[in-house]
């Protein structure tokens, strides 16, 4: 029997069922978004994790096979948890819909003869984001059992994880319901858009950012917390990624970005211990170590730059191995030590 | 392993190239080497124009683009010595849309169609639109190259895509855009504004009372006659439309087009770029090759990185054995940098080992596909110096 989540640890996220990751191309929040699913999976929860661009990067990521449009357990996690996995698809969500809300058997069937239904699902623009964020709200307020009504009945997951869109069209997904609301005055459609604009923007949900200590994934981390907040969007925690090891010793660094240290005191040092201390060799390390400290000085700009976000932040180290289902683990257990789950 | 380089500088220099699409997945440096590109073939003497679609801002500002204005603008400070010239702009694809409708339709017509809120929407916050104008931005950047021959204003253009859900979006949307105009359910929708579209409708007419009530019912009557409206209105363009999608499909197949596919060399870039490199092929598209950006190298290949770790144990247990005796706390710093590079270079040089292995993998897997990598710079690009050290990495000096 799961625990109840409230009680057992105290995470930054406790009111959150719904947690949207998000980030720039490249910044790895699929492997994010993967392992929050795993932590928040931790002691005999349910979660479910969610992608809507048809990547198959969920499946990639755990090693399994292709998502369907149909739930999946995909791994399971400490303690008896799940994770399930789901690659939303527009068009089964669209038929889904209009069978679960306006029972067309039939009619289903004729308006995919006349192209509506690829009409919507891949032309229309706007359809395909209002059926993805949409099959989203009906897994987060969906119940285990299908009969039990109201607040207390128990949910079908204990928390759902959306591999979001990029940065750059984030926004843009996640108002979309609001945008068709400007557009359908009344009816069915308006009702549908009110709802799930309503939970998207409730604290039920958290927008998390995943950034890398890069000049491009910072600004448009700090651009995203900005037109979330104008659209009225919960802003989650910003998670950086792939943070590199400390080597040097800020002494060193100074005396590397400086130009500073001693050529002959590494080259006595190198053949101490018979690596040939050649020229060639002794260049390279000395620019090596110039590079690392422009490098690391860059970094820490960005990271002032997070910190002054004031946002929860997290920070997971960079695997040296590359990202496999062991490291989705490693990084869980890390953001579970941080309290993100 | 026969490993083919892709030579940028032939490609920028043959006056037959008249348009390179950069294409790859999200973050990868697209937009940074379509800049590089550009600038290199200007300042070798081509005039030419970078269209962008959404550069991040102090690179845009390298580029002069301060304004969105949707309108091609000179890019200064560039070396104009071999005659060439060097244009920016970044697609704003309402104005793009909205300038479309202006040319298509009578003014009262256009005039219509803009004020309509399913329009609005459309050309302003929908995903997918942006594939659809950048593709005819491009049509309209060629046409207006093209307009005086003897002294074009243009002689190469230089496309970064838009950041898709897929690389192939890009290639898909003018084809998409045909099968949205050919497609019955436009005619459905278009028909109880047109006399004619009723006649060919009555053969449909059970399924299509099926259609209209379920329409009515999902949309609401109102949303529906807004759609109407809209798609009666664009009616009257369509042909424009349709000749402009298909004239642009054209002109990415045509021997003057060449796509280069940009990759990081991380294992998902390099999948996506797979795809795209298969599906150019598929297509028939002209495939210049593969740039794989931000290829870390270390400057001291000559040490492994097992070795340098090896060499930085010796040193610490040397050092822990010394300061038990006499050994100056002095002598200890200088050996504990020593010991900081070594670690340093073994941590860069496993990473150069792990790129070099996914760049390797590509290429085994796609021998006849052209490559040349480009190395990470320590810091990040955003003025014409740093544009121009990626476009002569890029020509592989």
């Amino acid at each position: 029997m799961a625990p109840d989540a409230g009680s057992t640890r105290d995470t930054d996220w406790d009111a959150v069922r719904l947690h949207i990751v998000t980030g720039k191309g490249g910044t790895g929040k699929t492997t994010v978004a993967a392992a929050l699913a795993l932590a928040l999976a931790a002691e005999g929860r349910r979660v479910l994790l969610a992608e809507v661009e048809g990547r198959q990067g969920i499946s990639q990521t755990f090693d399994v096979t292709p998502l369907a449009a149909t739930e999946a357990r995909i791994a399971h996690a400490a303690h008896g948890g799940e994770v399930f996995g789901l690659s939303v698809d527009a068009k089964a969500a669209l038929l889904e819909y209009l069978q679960m809300y306006y029972k067309l058997g039939r009619a289903g069937g004729v308006l995919e003869k006349f192209g509506a239904i690829d009409f919507a699902t891949t032309i229309a623009p706007g359809v395909r984001d209002v059926l993805l964020t949409g099959k989203v709200y009906e897994a987060v307020r969906r119940r285990r059992d299908h009969r039990a009504k109201g607040p207390a009945a128990t949910p079908a997951y204990d928390a759902v994880v959306l591999d979001a869109p990029p940065t750059g069209r984030v926004v843009r997904f996640l108002n979309v319901n609001h945008e068709v609301a400007d557009l359908a005055k009344v009816g069915p459609i308006r009702s549908q858009a009110d709802s799930i604009t309503a939970m998207l923007k409730s604290p039920q949900t958290a927008v998390h950012l995943v950034t890398l200590l890069e000049e491009m994934p910072v600004q448009e981390t700090v651009d995203t917390i900005a037109e979330l907040r104008a659209v009225g969007m919960p802003i989650g925690g910003v998670v950086v990624n792939q943070v590199r090891e400390e080597i040097l010793t800020r002494e060193v660094l100074d005396a590397a970005a400086r130009g500073a240290i001693t050529r002959k005191d590494v080259a006595a040092d190198l053949t101490r211990v018979h690596v040939r201390a050649t020229d060639a060799l002794l260049d390279g390390l000395l620019s090596e170590a110039r590079d690392h400290a422009e490098r690391v000085a860059l970094e820490r700009d960005e990271a002032k730059v997070i910190a002054d976000l004031g946002r929860p932040t997290y920070r997971l180290p960079s695997l040296s191995e590359g990202v496999d289902a062991n490291g989705i683990r490693e990084m869980a257990e890390t953001l579970m030590a941080q309290g993100m789950a | 392993m026969i490993v083919s380089v892709l030579d940028i500088d032939a490609l920028l220099d043959d006056p037959q190239t008249r348009i390179i699409v950069c294409c790859g997945a999200g973050g990868v440096g697209k937009t940074t080497t379509a800049a590089a590109l550009g600038l290199r073939a200007a300042e070798s003497g081509r005039r030419v124009v970078v269209l962008t679609i959404d550069p991040a801002r102090r690179l845009a500002q390298s580029l002069g683009l301060t304004m969105l204005d949707n309108t091609p603008r000179p890019v200064t400070d560039i070396d104009d010595a071999s005659g060439g010239s060097l244009d920016a702009m970044m697609l704003d694809m309402k104005r793009t849309f909205d300038e479309v409708v202006e040319a298509h339709a009578t003014p009262d017509k256009a005039e219509q169609i803009l004020a309509n809120p399913f329009y609005q929407a459309v050309s302003s916050s929908f995903a997918g639109t942006q594939e659809y104008m950048a593709m005819e931005k491009l049509g309209q950047l060629r046409l207006e190259a093209d307009r005086d021959p003897d002294n074009p204003r243009w002689d190469l253009i230089v496309v970064d895509t838009p950041p898709s859900r897929s690389a192939l979006d890009f290639l898909d949307a003018p084809k998409r855009l045909g099968s949205f105009l050919d497609g019955r359910f436009i005619r459905l929708l278009a028909a109880p504004a047109k006399a004619g579209g009723r006649a060919y409708l009555k053969v449909f007419s059970a399924g299509v009372n099926i259609v209209t009530k379920t329409l009515t019912k999902v949309l609401g009557g109102q949303m529906l006659t807004d759609v109407q409206t809209f798609v009666a209105a664009l009616d009257t363009m369509f042909g424009g439309f349709r000749k402009r999608a298909d004239h642009t499909y054209a002109l990415l197949s045509d021997r003057t087009t060449t796509f280069i596919v940009v990759a990081a060399p991380e294992r998902d870039a390099l999948r996506e770029a797979s795809f795209f490199v298969d599906r150019l092929d598929e297509e028939q598209m002209p495939l210049a090759g593969l740039v794989v950006n931000r290829m870390y190298r270390v400057s001291a290949p000559g040490l492994s990185a097992a070795r340098a770790l090896g060499a930085a144990e010796e040193l610490g247990d040397e050092d822990s054995s010394n300061s038990s005796g006499v050994g100056s706390s002095v002598a200890s710093g200088r050996t504990a940098i020593t010991q900081g590079l070594l670690r340093m270079h073994a941590v860069q040089a496993e990473i150069a080992a792990r790129h070099e292995s996914l760049a390797k993998r590509f290429i085994a897997g796609h021998p006849d596909i052209p490559v040349v990598e480009v190395p990470a710079a320590s810091g990040d690009i955003h003025d014409l110096v740093g544009l121009r050290a990626v476009g002569k990495a890029l020509a592989g000096h």
